[in-house]
Parts: structure tokens; C-alpha cells; sequence
């Protein structure tokens, strides 16, 4: 099935989620509205047969609304396709977590809260996975100090 | 016999010649704790294997701090690591030394961020740095003479092991 097809099942079936579609160089990406997440990748891996998540990230666009943005990258075993989806998510709001519906969402979506700071709504297990426990902030936000919030921010070689 | 010495001899006699005892001992044995880090351990390994051969000056590794008089931090400090390096420094029985064995563990190196620590003497009393990125074997070999060396120049070392006031260090 071309990713065209897919994206038209999509649209047929979350008709009202669908908020924009951007084909660039073969890969295709759908950015839906972040409500009926769990529902869209219940379909992506039960009917379009994506059963695997290869990756589940964030981008922090600062200065936009809505403010973050979840990645979902999947990939169909059996036909070697790949597919992305997208959701909005604005500052302090909260998303749906797909951990019911691919297992490995678990531990990404506890990277992606201890990295972003995105919270998931009905995560099992919502614990800090690379920093430490008693970290304090989320480090990848764009207005996260790179060097640590009790440093002197960066001035230069002769800082 | 040891009362009359410092008669005939002068004072200092005896303990001087214990402490070069104690001294060739310590800097002829010195057994690093087996820890690496990041890359620096491979080099760190390298110097163990064969053509830099560190056994030749008495240096084995030891997997256990408990038997360890030398930590080499070889690599990137992370704040995550952090604890676990100090709870191994402080299993290790004194006297121990501290060699700081590339950029990053001598200052962060590159990862000037949130997560690393920069340089491990924000925590740990280093003896040696050792500059590089990582130090060639000869680097670490020759930071390892110089921890000898300041051995070596220690005084008052086999007093402060039976009780007796605390070691002094001179320049190497």
C-alpha cells in the first residue's frame, strides 16, 4: 500500500483529527490532534499492520503555540514501509500515552518526560530514565540553561 | 637496639629509612582500581596489555576497591556517574591516589553541559592530571611515574600507618 493510500484511510477515518499532511523525499507525515492519539495508533498498527515503534520523540518549538510536539515514527515489518505521525501539544498539557499500544512507548515516553518535561496521561510507569531521580527540570526545553541552571551561562571562549 | 640508634646516628634516623621502606612499597605496588569510563579506558586498557605492559612496574589492576590504591578516572564524569565513583574512592583504603587521566575527567573536556561534571576535583583529591583526549599509553605511563615519584617524596608515611602524626608531601 503507497503511502498515499494510507494517509487517505487515515483521513477516512479521522476525518476531523487530521490537522495537515507533508510528503518530503519518500517519507510521509501526518499531524494529527493529540485527543484520539491512542485510537489513530491502534488503527495505524491494527489495520495498516505498523507494528513496530521505532521511535517516539519531541521537538520544542519555543515561541509557537502549541509548544511541543510529539513524534511517532513506526515501521511495518512485513512490507519494510515507514510512516510518522505527529501531535500538537501546548505547554502544560498533557497527552494520551500509546504504551497499551506498542510496549517500547513505556520507556520512550518516559525519556521523552524527562527530557521535554511532556507529561503523558495513564502512564504505568512515570519515572526519570536517564537523568537522575532527584533531577530538578527538563534539559532538552529550549529555555533550559546547556550548562546547568547553577552555572554562569556561556560568554564566550573566555568565560 | 632501636632506643640507643638516634644516639649514635642522630634523631630521625629510623623513621626516615621506614618511611623510604613504606615509600618503595607503596610506589612499587601500586594497583589501580579496574574503572573506565568512556575511550580513556581504552587506552587505559592498552597500557595494561601487552606492549605498554604495566605490570612490569608492579601495577595490576584490582576489580575490587577494597584491594585498590590508585583510582585512574579514565573518561567523561557524568553527575549520573557521580555517586557511584565516590562510593568507590571511598571503599578504597587509604592512602589512595587519584589520577585524573584525560580532558574530561581533568575539566569536563568538550561536554561543557548540564550533565557532566567538570573535572572530577570538584569531588575527589587528584594527585596527577593527565592531559589528552585521549593521553597516548606513554601519557598514562608517565603520569603513573609521576604518582611514584610523589610517593616517593612522601614523608612520615610509616608514622601516620602506625598512628603517628599525618603524612607529609614534599615536590617530587
Amino acid at each position: 500500500m503507497s503511502d498515499q493510500a494510507i494517509v487517505e484511510k487515515i483521513k477516512a477515518k479521522f476525518s476531523s483529527e487530521v490537522l495537515d499532511v507533508v510528503e518530503f523525499r519518500g517519507e510521509t507525515t501526518v499531524t494529527v490532534k493529540k485527543e484520539q492519539i491512542v485510537d489513530i495508533c491502534t488503527f495505524m498498527r491494527d489495520d495498516l499492520g505498523y507494528n513496530l515503534l521505532c521511535d517516539l520523540c519531541s521537538v520544542d518549538y519555543m515561541g509557537q503555540s502549541p509548544r511541543y510536539m510529539v513524534v511517532y515514527n513506526m515501521y511495518n515489518i512485513t512490507t519494510k514501509q515507514r510512516f510518522r505521525i505527529k501531535a500538537p501539544v501546548g505547554e502544560d498539557e498533557k497527552i494520551d500515552t500509546v504504551s497499551t499500544v506498542w510496549g517500547t512507548a513505556n520507556w520512550l515516553e518516559r525519556e521523552v518526560w524527562d527530557l521535554m518535561g511532556i507529561e503523558f496521561n495513564n502512564h504505568p510507569d512515570q519515572r526519570r530514565i536517564m537523568l537522575p531521580a532527584d533531577w530538578e527540570g527538563h534539559p532538552l526545553r529550549k529555555d533550559y540553561p546547556v550548562q546547568g541552571p547553577d552555572r554562569e551561562p556561556y560568554q564566550g571562549r573566555l568565560s | 637496639m632501636g632506643v640507643e640508634q638516634p644516639k649514635t646516628l642522630g634523631s630521625g634516623f629510623i623513621t626516615t629509612s621506614l618511611d623510604k621502606l613504606v615509600n618503595w612499597s607503596r610506589a612499587s605496588s601500586m594497583w589501580p582500581m579496574t574503572f573506565g569510563l568512556a575511550c580513556c579506558a581504552i587506552e587505559m586498557m592498552a597500557t595494561g596489555a601487552a606492549r605498554f605492559d604495566l605490570d612490569r612496574m608492579g601495577i595490576l589492576f584490582r576489580a575490587s576497591p577494597r584491594q585498590a590504591d590508585v583510582i585512574i578516572i579514565a573518561g567523561t564524569v557524568t553527575k549520573k556517574m557521580l555517586p557511584v565513583i565516590k562510593t568507590v574512592y571511598e571503599q578504597m583504603p587509604e592512602p589512595r591516589y587519584v589520577i585524573a587521566m584525560g580532558a574530561c575527567a581533568s575539566s569536563g573536556g568538550i561536554f561543557d553541559t548540564y550533565s557532566t561534571v567538570q573535572g572530577i576535583d570538584e569531588e575527589l583529591p587528584v594527585d596527577v592530571y593527565i592531559p589528552g583526549c585521549p593521553p597516548r599509553p606513554e601519557g598514562l605511563l608517565y603520569g603513573l611515574m609521576k604518582l611514584q615519584d610523589k610517593i616517593r617524596a612522601e614523608r612520615n608515611t610509616f608514622g601516620a600507618a602506625i598512628g603517628v602524626g599525618e603524612v607529609v608531601h614534599n615536590e617530587a
